[in-house]
C-alpha cells in the first residue's frame, strides 16, 4: 500500500516546497491585485488614454502562457541587464500575469454597478470622488469576490511554474523526491493534497467575504462549491 | 525576433503543429466526456454523483504540472508504456473532461425543466431527449466559456515540454540554447501563442454571431 513512512522522512523537503509555494504566490498575488487594480483605475480615469494599452495588456497575459513569462523573466532579462532571482522572476511573472486577469475582473465589476446609481448621486449634488468611494467601491467588492477567488486559485495552481525555472517549490521538491526516491504516488499524491488544501482554504475565505460582504444588504451569494475553480 | 521567426520557422512550425495537434485531440476528446460527465454529475444516483464529483474536484484542483508529471512518471511504474506525447493527450483530456463538465452541467442546468418535462411527457425518450433537445441548445449556450476553455489548454499545452514532448515551448528552448537569444526567441513564442488565440477567439465569436437566432432563454 501507500509508503506513509516516505512522506515522514522527506517531510523537511515537503514543507520548505510549501513554505516556498506559499510566500511565492502571496506576493505574487498581492501584485497581481495591486497592479490589475492600477490598470483599471487608469482605464476608469481616461479611457481615451489608457484604454487601448490596458485593453492591450490584458489581451497578452490571456493570450500567452505563464511558461513563455517566465522564461522571459527568468531566462531573456539578463540579455537586457535584468537579473532576477528564480524565485522574485516567480513572484513578478505571477504578479504581471495576474494583473492582466485582474484588470478586467475589476473592469466588470464596476461596469456591471447600474449606471442609475450615478447619474441619481450626481443629481443629488454628491461629488465624483465621494460617489465613488460611497457608492460604486463598495458594490463593487462585493460583485469582484467570487471571480476574484477564482482567479487567486488559478494562479495557486499555475504557480507549480515556477518549479520550471527550478525554484524549490511544492512540484519541485516532489520530483525530487520521486527521482530519489523512486516512489511515484506517495510524494505526489501528498503534494496534490498541499495544494488542494491551499485552494480550499482560499476557496473558504472567499466564500466567507462574500457572506460578510452580502450581510450588509440583500443580494443572492454563490452557492459554496461552486466558487468554480476555473482554469489553472 | 523577426530574424528567428524567420530562420528557425521549419521548426517553430513542426512545434506548433504538435501544440496544436495535442491541444485539439485533448479538447475533442474532453469534449465527449465532458458532456457524460457532465450527466453523471447531475444524475440521481448518489453512487454515480460521488465519483464524479471527487474526479472532477481532483482534475480541477490540482496544478496541470503536477498531473502531467504524475501521469508520466506512473504509468511505466504500473507497467504501461506510453509515448510522451500519449501521456500528454491523456492528461490534458483528463484534465479538460473536468472543466469542461462544469461548463456543460451549468449549460444544461440554463436549460428550462419544462421543456424535458414536455418531451418526456411526448413521449420522447431520456437519451433522445438529451440529444435532440438538451444538448444542441447547450452548445451553443457554452460557447463562450468553452473557447476559454480551448484557449486555456492551449496555453497549458505549454507545460507538456517538460514531459519531453517537443511542441511549441521546447522547440524554442532548444533555438534558445543554440542562438543564444533567450529573449528574442521566447518573444517569438509568445507571438506564435498570441497570433493562434486571436484566431481561435475570431472563429469563436463568428460562430457565436451566427449560432444567436432561435435561441431558447427564460
Amino acid at each position: 500500500m501507500l509508503d506513509l513512512a516516505l512522506l515522514w522522512e522527506t517531510r523537511e523537503l515537503i514543507l520548505q516546497g510549501l513554505w516556498n509555494t506559499v510566500w511565492i504566490c502571496f506576493l505574487g498575488c498581492l501584485v497581481a491585485l495591486s497592479l490589475g487594480l492600477v490598470l483599471a483605475a487608469l482605464r476608469l480615469s481616461s479611457p481615451r488614454l489608457f484604454g487601448y494599452p490596458v485593453a492591450c495588456y490584458v489581451e497578452l497575459c490571456r493570450g500567452t502562457p505563464l511558461l513563455v513569462l517566465l522564461f522571459l523573466l527568468y531566462y531573456g532579462g539578463p540579455s537586457v541587464g535584468l537579473r532576477l532571482d528564480a524565485e522574485i522572476a516567480g513572484v513578478t511573472g505571477i504578479g504581471l500575469y495576474g494583473a492582466g486577469y485582474f484588470a478586467e475582473i475589476y473592469r466588470g465589476g464596476f461596469k456591471s454597478i447600474p449606471k442609475g446609481q450615478l447619474e441619481a448621486a450626481r443629481m443629488l449634488g454628491i461629488s465624483h470622488w465621494h460617489a465613488l468611494s460611497r457608492i460604486q467601491v463598495p458594490q463593487m467588492l462585493r460583485l469582484i469576490v467570487p471571480p476574484g477567488t477564482n482567479q487567486l486559485i488559478i494562479l495557486v495552481k499555475e504557480s507549480a511554474l515556477i518549479s520550471i525555472i527550478s525554484v524549490d517549490d511544492l512540484t519541485k521538491n516532489a520530483t525530487t523526491i520521486v527521482n530519489q526516491t523512486f516512489h511515484v504516488i506517495e510524494p505526489y499524491l501528498a503534494v496534490a493534497l498541499l495544494y488542494w488544501m491551499l485552494i480550499e482554504l482560499i476557496a473558504r475565505g472567499g466564500y466567507a467575504l462574500e457572506k460578510h460582504l452580502a450581510n450588509r444588504e440583500p443580494r443572492p451569494v454563490t452557492r459554496q462549491g461552486e466558487s468554480a475553480h476555473a482554469h489553472g | 525576433m523577426l530574424d528567428i521567426l524567420l530562420t528557425h520557422y521549419p521548426v517553430l512550425t513542426k512545434g506548433l503543429t504538435t501544440t496544436l495537434v495535442v491541444s485539439l485531440s485533448a479538447i475533442a476528446l474532453g469534449l465527449v466526456f465532458g458532456v457524460l460527465l457532465a450527466f453523471g454529475l447531475t444524475s440521481r444516483s448518489r453512487w454515480i454523483r460521488w465519483p464524479c464529483g471527487l474526479y472532477r474536484s481532483f482534475w480541477r484542483g490540482t496544478p496541470i504540472l503536477l498531473q502531467l508529471l504524475l501521469v508520466f512518471y506512473l504509468l511505466p511504474e504500473v507497467g504501461i508504456e506510453v509515448a510522451p506525447i500519449t501521456a500528454a493527450i491523456l492528461t490534458l483530456t483528463l484534465n479538460t473532461t473536468a472543466f469542461q463538465s462544469e461548463i456543460f452541467r451549468s449549460g444544461i442546468a440554463h436549460i428550462p425543466a419544462g421543456q424535458i418535462e414536455a418531451a418526456r411527457m411526448a413521449g420522447i425518450s431520456a437519451w433522445q431527449t438529451r440529444r435532440r433537445i438538451v444538448m444542441p441548445q447547450v452548445l451553443r449556450l457554452t460557447l463562450p466559456p468553452l473557447t476559454n476553455e480551448i484557449i486555456t489548454i492551449l496555453k497549458n499545452s505549454s507545460l507538456i515540454s517538460v514531459i519531453a514532448v517537443t511542441e511549441l515551448m521546447r522547440v524554442s528552448e532548444q533555438i534558445a540554447s543554440r542562438t543564444f537569444q533567450p529573449l528574442e526567441t521566447y518573444l517569438a513564442a509568445a507571438v506564435l501563442y498570441l497570433a493562434v488565440n486571436l484566431v481561435l477567439a475570431q472563429i469563436s465569436a463568428h460562430l457565436e454571431r451566427r449560432l444567436a437566432g432561435g435561441l431558447a432563454t427564460e
